[in-house]
Formats: C-alpha cells, sequence, structure tokens
C-alpha cells in the first residue's frame, strides 16, 4: 500500500467519522435537557421522605445507599492493598532521611530532605485549624448541603498532610499511628455496613432509614442514617487516605534495604 | 445581560478554559510540573462541574483532582527519582 493509498483510505474513513458523527450530534438531546423520570420524582419527594436538604446526600446515602457501601469498598480494599504490598518484609531495616537530617553516612545523604523554608512552615500550620475545621464540617453535613463523607474525609485526611509539609515528620506520625488509623477505617467501613445490617434485624429492607427524621428539614439532627452514614465514611475516608499517603511518605522518605 | 445568559457565557468561557488546560497538561513535559499543572487543571474542572450547577461533583473533583491524585503522584516522583 503506497503512502497516496492510505492517504485515501484515510480520507474516505475520516469522512463516513465526521458525517455519521455530525448525524448523532444533530439527534442528542437540547443542551441542559432532562428526559429522564427519576430527577423529577426524587426532587418532588426527598424532602418529605428523609428530611435532607442535600438531595445529593439522601440519594448516595439512601436511595441508592446500596451502591456507595460498594464504592466505600473500593476505597477501604485499596488502602488494605497497599499496606500489604508496602508493609516491612523481614530482613529490611530503616535507614532514615527524616526533618533534613540524615543519619546514615554514604548513600542516604545524597537523598537529604533539604530543610523545610519558615514560610511554608507558617503557612501549613495557620492552614491545619481551618482545614480540619472544614473537613469535619463537610462530612457531617451532608443532609443540608451537597457534601458528605468523602469529600469531608478527604480534607480532613489534609490537614494531617499539611502536619507534615510544615516540617513535622514526626508529629504527622504520632498523631496517625497506624494501628489508630486501621481501627478507624475498620469502623467506618464496618458501621456503613452494620448501619444497612441493623434494618434488616428490624424486619425492615436493607439500609431502611430507621432512625428519627428529625423535625427541621437540613439540620445536623435530621434526616437519620443519612448523615450517620456520611459521617461513617468520613472517618473511614479520612482513615484511608492518611494511611495510603503515610505509607508513601514512608517510602520517599526512608530508605528500606535487605540486610541478608 | 439575563442570568442565563450570563450562565451561559460563563459556562462557554470555563468549557474553552478546560480545554486549554487540558492541552497544557498533554504538552507538559517535565514530571514534577506537570502534577502541578494537573493539581490546577482538577481545580478547572471542579469549577467547570460547579458552572454547570454539579457542586457535589465540584466537590469530589476538588478533593481527588487537586489534593489526593498531584499528592500521590508527587510522592511516587520523589519514590522514583534517582538522587543527583
Amino acid at each position: 500500500m503506497t503512502p497516496r493509498q492510505r492517504l485515501c483510505l484515510f480520507a474516505v474513513a475520516a469522512a463516513g467519522l465526521a458525517a455519521c458523527y455530525l448525524w448523532a450530534f444533530a439527534g442528542l438531546p437540547g443542551f441542559g435537557s432532562y428526559p429522564g423520570p427519576y430527577g423529577p420524582a426524587i426532587m418532588s419527594r426527598v424532602i418529605a421522605q428523609t428530611n435532607a436538604t442535600g438531595a445529593v446526600s439522601a440519594i448516595n446515602f439512601e436511595y441508592r445507599g446500596f451502591d456507595t457501601v460498594g464504592e466505600e469498598f473500593i476505597l477501604f480494599t485499596a488502602a488494605a492493598g497497599m499496606s500489604v504490598v508496602l508493609r516491612r518484609l523481614r530482613g529490611e531495616h530503616e535507614e532514615g532521611a527524616r526533618e533534613g537530617q540524615s543519619s546514615a553516612p554514604g548513600a542516604a545523604a545524597s537523598r537529604q530532605v533539604p530543610a523545610t523554608s519558615s514560610s511554608v512552615r507558617v503557612v501549613s500550620l495557620l492552614l491545619v485549624g481551618p482545614t480540619a475545621v472544614i473537613g469535619w464540617w463537610l462530612a457531617t453535613h451532608a443532609q443540608a448541603n451537597p457534601s458528605g463523607g468523602f469529600q469531608g474525609g478527604v480534607i480532613l485526611a489534609t490537614a494531617f498532610f499539611l502536619i507534615y509539609l510544615s516540617g513535622e515528620f514526626l508529629a504527622f506520625r504520632r498523631l496517625s499511628p497506624v494501628a489508630l488509623l486501621d481501627v478507624a477505617e475498620a469502623v467506618g467501613a464496618g458501621g456503613f455496613v452494620a448501619v444497612g445490617v441493623t434494618a434488616l434485624g428490624m424486619s425492615l429492607p436493607y439500609l431502611y432509614n430507621y432512625l428519627p427524621l428529625g423535625t427541621i428539614p437540613g439540620a445536623v439532627s435530621s434526616s437519620g442514617t443519612i448523615a450517620l452514614i456520611s459521617f461513617l465514611v468520613g472517618i473511614e475516608v479520612a482513615a484511608a487516605f492518611v494511611l495510603i499517603i503515610g505509607e508513601l511518605l514512608d517510602q520517599s522518605l526512608l530508605r528500606r534495604e535487605g540486610s541478608s | 445581560m439575563t442570568p442565563n445568559a450570563v450562565m451561559d457565557v460563563l459556562q462557554v468561557t470555563v468549557l474553552v478554559l478546560v480545554a486549554a488546560g487540558a492541552t497544557l497538561v498533554v504538552r507538559t513535559r517535565d514530571r514534577v510540573r506537570l502534577v502541578l499543572v494537573l493539581s490546577a487543571y482538577g481545580m478547572l474542572l471542579a469549577i467547570c462541574f460547579f458552572t454547570f450547577q454539579a457542586p457535589d461533583v465540584a466537590l469530589s473533583e476538588l478533593t481527588v483532582g487537586a489534593i489526593a491524585l498531584p499528592l500521590i503522584l508527587l510522592l511516587a516522583i520523589a519514590k522514583v527519582r534517582k538522587p543527583e
């Protein structure tokens, strides 16, 4: 096949694709139009049924709560897998290059971590408090606005990374012991399932909203299991992210070498 | 300008910016710079979702695309980078 033939073939194929694409494009529904029945059906019932003004959270944690369990366990499995793959193996010992000081001369010295500049330290330390508050607020207000445990959890975890960024690797490690993270992650993930299974024990469908819905729509005390599950997801996600990043930090900062 | 027209202008502007940002991400060669550009692009995508009235997706994109993913990539780069 000569280049010229190839070009002709391409031109024919490209013209065909362009024609089909434009044809399909012309048949699309108008921009922003939503012909499906589910959106309006949920929007007209959500506050009466769940007392949650955050309709997205109501869908995530109640109407489609079953999907969300699966999604949560994706992250849980990822964090667990990471811990297993990056665990300290027998025969490995740590050679630290921490906090800007290298303990081992020679090879480790070339990986010395530069000292954190004071402007980075100050900004990170100033941001720790507000970040933690915003994360907590997002994780506990899923019923009121389109936030939720997932976003809140990641931002809560960010507060821990800011502590690390301010040069306090040891403080970061002391604040997030792996054993505690494991427990928090398990409680978060297991709590979600437990909330659902409890409904089965009460002869209700799985993940049925059996808690009192409260009186004020969107208040922290409203929406029953939606707020509870969102909070549990927040704990799980925060723990999982601190665990994953902590493992990676260990990998980057500590040299592990086989002694055998 | 009516509120609808303002939204239209905003949406088109953000879409053009997202297209430009994606091109920039692909064109960036230096790895560390790529991660920073990717983080900014995640921020841009979050704004895009927000202008299309999906604040929950915007929040998720902000946390994952602008924070978590760049952080993990930076750490991975720090791990594999050869000592100079």
